[in-house]
């Protein structure tokens, strides 16, 4: 155990109520693409760490980049802690774990060569560049190792290693200003297969953005959207997801009357879920960046508000259980409440029943983006396509979706039949972004959904 | 340590770069009103790029041990690294430029706490119900760029900066305000009033609810300074971007010289500015800062070039190059500037029948920025409606082309403001934003 010693020596004698230490080794590399030609290709490292206190509710924070002196920095974090000061800290109790979490690999990324992994890439560009009416292709392959060593003055001390890799193919096509792009992002724990094999996608997605300067643009308006598992996992991310943060919440006197255990937001179709347990994806870990053991959480179930993401700190102070969701992107970062693999769960409907009777819709794929301020969310669709007498007929040009939390799950009418998983996402809050979240759900079926003109 | 990795390099390449920072910032952070948490954060690494055989090689560490390895890994990167379209440049003459405030660093804990202290409990005075934020902190930073045709040079800045942010929760309806500055100057009871004026006015807006009318661009839209910032801003420089241009996806192609908006419309990058966010002596791959101009009374400039785009496309460097530590180098505005124009914001909404005044957006960039489009819920704006801003609008969204917009500009207001203390503009009103709301 490499910085056991280290942390513990470190931590001796500390005077704050809860004193932690997290040091990080990361290694990544990274290809990128531009125009025609390889645009970077990079391998960094680095070597960081914390030291986290609280003392009467308080919190110091101290990060570097050295790891000389922990224990002037550990004093440093401690007075900071003091400082703050206010009435009593308050944590969930997490049993002290000692532990060492190898990686979990299918087939390793760090392992296969950079000659292998621009060959691959150098593949993808020029497939995208085979298709005829492409003007640039935006290319990006990235693999990362973070080794992250914990020790806590409750007597934790947990080595864990991830290894993630992700990739992002994008197309574009240009008719005088007009520029149109479609692509599609990928990403995996531990699993570099993911990124062979690719040629249908690749060579689908520049033909895609071709067609898209012949496609018209939709009007803004209210319709009825039938978003596949790939938008529909990010739609539950951002619709749901960051209003059931615990941290939102403990603070709030008004958030908290609204988001009452037992709320209701729709109907019995809706049954959503949050866990670091649910092993493979890339939100899975064994504890999270607090010592927390990782849990399956059930948020919605039957419609009903009935679970909520928690830090030590967020439980304790909604006198909940921890759930294992604290979670920082790097070394010079607190943890945060956070998201893990967040699921919609399946119904029973299929695709055809969730078109059935749709006349003037819009079937949505695929994912730009999304983002969240409270109850207002919007996302956007890497595809769209008009649906009419329950089919799905031409592309359209992607559209934006705007909701409401409260008015936008009430009108959630379809749960498909078919879980799938969006692993191509990272999520941004509080300046930490892109933090490793998959998400995922069926097909699903939205009225009345706002969407954007152009 | 840098003069020994550059040696080494050098010795084993045919063009080396070495780029090293070093970085302390202190923030304070309140939360939910109450002061939450004091942070430290020290920040130190150090890259490496070299050109050997027309190839870049290009690796970074904040390990100093594995500092040994960083010349082995850049000659197993260079052989398969991109081709280089540039060679590193000779030392030459630096503007000075005042980014330095020597009081900064010693602002104590006490009183930023103080001042967060001070600029929560003035909103609360009238705001009783609001919950408030606030983060207020300083740095100082050191960049230093070391090359084989003899460029050694360092610069130290320091930054203050400031921000609050307010929630109201009405039933199930939340509105989220906030605003913040941050200078290389330490600033004081003006610019924290500033901040204050900011919140207080959206709060005041945002008193009634209001509908917003649907629109295909025929109602004008204003945006203030910041909602200049959200909303045209990044479609705009993405056309300004070298890399875009250089790679074809530029709208601008080759449009330079010509009239692209408005003539009333002048925006430049200007690193130059004293005491601004972004302002440096030199950019991050030593060559020496200067105003470009982007938009000059309509008419498209200059794009933002860093050596290799600018070698790409046969010209010189704008001074635009910009990093992080563990990326190469790309072209990025520093500080942006807009001309002001001549019409009072009072003035401005008061001779409009009915329109949007925009603020903040929600999802801003998830669109096809390259092409110049916009589009993003609306998450801080209001009606306006003969003359008077009535009220929050919600459920809405806008849309539109950045080109098509600053060419219908109707007015420019009068003072240029800084948002966050990296960008100054002006008010602007505008035709040709499409509007989307929500059905009654």
């Amino acid at each position: 155990m490499k910085y056991r010693d280290i942390i513990e020596n470190a931590l001796n004698g500390h005077s704050a109520d809860y004193c932690e230490i997290r040091i990080e080794e990361t290694d990544n590399s990274r290809l990128t693409y531009r125009g025609k030609s390889l645009d970077t290709i990079a391998q960094t490292s680095g070597l960081g760490g914390n030291v986290r206190a609280v003392t009467k509710g308080g919190w110091g924070f101290a990060s570097f980049n050295s790891l000389d002196e922990l224990t002037t920095k550990v004093a440093d974090a401690v007075a900071q802690s003091k400082a703050v000061g206010g009435l009593k800290t308050e944590l969930g109790e997490v049993e002290p774990h000692v532990d060492l979490v190898p990686a979990y690999v299918v087939e390793d990324p760090t392992e296969i060569s950079l000659d292998e992994k621009k060959r691959q890439m150098d593949h993808y560009n020029d497939l995208v560049w085979s298709v005829d009416g492409i003007n640039s292709a935006d290319i990006i392959y990235g693999d990362t190792s973070r080794k992250t060593f914990f020790g806590s003055s409750d007597g934790s001390y947990i080595e864990q290693q991830q290894i993630h890799v992700i990739s992002r193919i994008s197309a574009q096509a240009r008719s005088g200003g007009d520029v149109q792009q479609a692509g599609f992002s990928l990403g995996s724990q531990g699993d570099y297969g993911l990124i062979r094999g690719l040629d249908d996608k690749v060579t689908d997605a520049a033909k895609r953005a071709v067609a898209l300067l012949d496609a018209k643009s939709l009007e803004g308006g209210e319709r009825t959207v039938v978003l596949d598992p790939v938008l529909a996992g990010v739609f539950v991310h951002e619709a749901f997801g960051h209003l059931s943060e615990g941290d939102n919440v403990y603070e709030n006197e008004k958030l908290k009357e609204i988001m009452y255990m037992g709320r209701k937001f729709g109907g019995k179709h809706l049954n959503f879920t949050d866990g670091a347990a649910i092993p493979a994806l890339r939100g899975s870990f064994k504890y999270d960046d607090e010592g927390t053991p990782a849990t399956r959480t059930a948020l919605v179930r039957e419609g009903e508000l009935v679970g909520r993401l928690h830090s030590r700190e967020t439980a304790a102070k909604l006198s909940e259980q921890p759930t294992g969701n604290a979670r920082a992107i790097g070394y010079n970062f607190p943890p945060i409440v956070r998201m893990t693999n967040t699921i919609i769960e399946p119904g029973e409907a299929t695709l055809a029943d969730l078109l059935a009777g749709v006349n003037d819709g819009v079937y949505v794929r695929n994912w730009y983006g999304g983002m969240t301020q409270h109850e207002m969310f919007t996302f956007s669709s890497g595809e769209a396509y008009m649906i009419r007498n329950g089919e799905i007929q031409e592309a359209v040009r992607p559209v934006m979706l705007t909701g409401n939390l409260f008015e936008t799950l009430e009108n959630l009418d379809g749960v498909g039949d078919d879980l799938d998983m969006n692993q191509g996402g990272g999520c941004g809050k509080g300046g930490q972004s892109p933090l490793p979240v998959s998400n995922g759900s069926p097909h699903i079926r939205i009225q009345k959904c706002l969407i954007s003109g152009a | 340590m840098s003069e020994s990795l550059l040696n080494a390099a050098t010795d084993k390449f045919d063009e080396a770069e070495v780029y090293r920072i070093e970085m302390e910032s202190h923030p304070v952070s309140f939360e939910s009103g109450k002061l939450k948490e004091i942070i430290r954060r020290d920040t130190s690494g150090v890259a490496l790029r070299v050109i050997d055989n027309r190839r870049i090689g290009f690796t970074s560490t904040t390990d100093a041990a594995r500092e040994s390895e960083l010349v082995d890994r850049a000659a197993t990167l260079a052989p398969f690294g991109s081709e280089a379209s540039f060679s590193f440049p000779e030392p030459s003459k630096y503007p000075s430029v005042d980014i330095v405030d020597p009081a900064v660093p010693q602002v104590s804990q006490n009183s930023m706490i103080n001042t967060g202290e001070g600029l929560i409990a003035k909103l609360m005075d009238e705001w009783p119900d609001l919950l408030c934020d606030a983060r207020i902190g300083w740095s100082t930073g050191r960049c230093q760029i070391m090359n084989s045709a003899g460029i050694d040079e360092t610069y130290e800045q320091t930054s203050y900066y400031c921000s609050l942010g307010a929630q109201l929760i009405r039933g199930t309806d939340m509105l989220n305000v906030w605003a913040g500055y941050g200078s290389s100057r330490l600033f004081g009871e003006a610019e924290l009033d500033r901040l204050l004026q900011t919140v207080r006015r959206s709060l005041r807006w945002s008193k009634e609810t209001a509908i917003a009318t649907s629109s295909t661009g025929d109602l004008p839209v204003v945006f203030t300074p910041r909602g200049v910032g959200a909303t045209l801003l990044h479609p705009l420089l993405s056309g300004f971007s070298g890399k875009n241009v250089a790679n074809g996806s530029s709208p601008l192609g080759d449009r330079w010289g010509e009239k692209i908006v408005d003539e009333r419309i002048s925006i430049y990058d200007n690193p130059l500015i004293k005491c601004a966010s972004g302002s440096r002596p030199f950019d991050d791959e030593g060559i020496a800062s200067r105003k470009l101009g982007l938009i000059e009374n309509g008419i498209a400039g200059s794009p933002l070039l860093d050596l290799q785009t600018a070698g790409q496309l046969g010209m010189t460097s704008t001074g635009a190059a910009g990093r992080s530590l563990a990326s190469t180098p790309s072209p990025n505005s520093s500080v942006i500037d807009i001309a002001a124009g001549d019409t009072h914001f009072e003035d401005m909404i008061s001779g409009i029948k009915e329109g949007l005044l925009v603020e903040e957006l929600l999802g801003a960039g998830q669109g096809n920025e390259l092409g110049g489009d916009f589009r993003a819920n609306v998450s801080l704006g209001y009606k306006i409606e003969n003359g008077e801003i009535v009220g929050r609008v919600k459920d809405t969204m806008i849309s539109g082309n950045v080109y098509k917009v600053l060419s219908q500009v109707e007015q420019v207001g009068d003072s240029s403001d800084w948002v966050f203390g990296s960008m100054r503009s002006p008010a602007l009103q505008c035709l040709g934003v499409d509007v989307s709301v929500k059905d009654e």
